[in-house]
């Protein structure tokens, strides 16, 4: 038994820096919260296009979130690859999660650039500013979350990541999934609720 | 309270499960975008509640399985549940206050 693991547990029984990686993901709740709720509160109170209802990408945004959805499969089966020791397999499953992360940053910037192309800047008006603080927010948590696995990666390849350091990958899963629940949220609320009249 | 029990680790469901929850949630996802595409429904009343519910369940499989709240302790239902519930009265709140309800 490592001295490690014994410094990371508590009178609640549970690992330290799971409990606090949960309140983290609750403080994180709060934050998309407020922003989903200012992208709601102003959703089709623009006085200028575009509209969501002209510009967004429906077909496109699909395929992205089923890409961050299989992400999180591939990062569970990481998890599992991790827990057993099994070394190749943790090294396929976290690159599959990092380069499906990888993947969806790169639709976001196609959608992003694209809505620029069609005159929709943070600056042209309420859902232009609201869209892209909030899928931005959420762009910058991938990129994190992308980074974070890519380390992870590197452990791995120098045989630094066995059973021993389950904890860390599952932490770094735990925030992968949240990631992509938010995104649930977003594709849901965002792109296929589209509420108010179109200007 | 010993370190075997500090120790044990908490149930995580098989590769089969892991599977099972990704087939599920791609298939919610189709429903999804299929039924935004159903001209008969669109415009209706009836399309954000049955995308929420639909989106609500996604995001329960996720969280439950993946996130492995369901075999995990309460602890952290409990952490977790606390502000989402906070964050869901906040939306509520400011969409009233906002008057987000009318054009």
């Amino acid at each position: 038994m490592s001295t490690a693991a014994i410094g990371h547990y508590t009178s609640t029984g549970q690992d330290t820096r799971k409990i606090a990686f949960w309140t983290f993901i609750g403080s994180e709740c709060m934050l998309f919260g407020t922003l989903i709720a200012t992208y709601l509160s102003y959703e089709g109170k623009s006085v200028v296009g575009p509209t969501p209802q002209e510009i967004l990408n429906i077909p496109l945004t699909s395929v992205s979130t089923f890409v961050l959805l299989m992400s999180s499969l591939a990062m569970v089966l990481a998890l599992a690859a991790v827990m057993r020791g099994d070394t190749r397999y943790s090294k396929v499953w976290l690159a599959t999660t990092a380069v499906l992360g990888a993947v969806f940053l790169v639709f976001q910037a196609f959608e992003f650039t694209q809505f620029v192309d069609e005159g929709l800047k943070i600056s042209t008006n309420l859902f232009g500013s609201t869209f892209f603080v909030l899928t931005g927010c959420h762009g910058l948590h991938v990129l994190v979350g992308v980074i974070w696995l890519a380390t992870l990666l590197i452990m791995s390849a120098r045989g630094k990541l066995g059973p021993e350091k389950a904890m860390n990958v599952e932490i770094a899963g735990l925030y992968w999934h949240f990631v992509d629940v938010v995104w649930i949220v977003i594709f849901t609320v965002v792109y296929l609720i589209q509420r108010g009249p179109a200007a | 309270m010993s370190q075997e029990v500090l120790e044990k680790p908490s149930a995580h469901p098989s590769a089969r499960v892991y599977l099972s929850i990704a087939a599920i949630l791609t298939a919610i996802t189709v429903v999804e975008v299929a039924i935004f595409y159903i001209p008969a429904i669109r415009g209706t009343m009836v399309l954000a509640p049955v995308l929420l519910l639909l989106s609500a369940g996604k995001f329960a499989l996720v969280v439950m399985f993946y996130m492995h709240l369901k075999p995990d302790s309460k602890l952290f239902t409990a952490i977790f549940t606390a502000p989402l519930v906070l964050a869901a009265a906040v939306i509520l709140a400011l969409m009233t206050l906002l008057g987000a309800w009318v054009y």
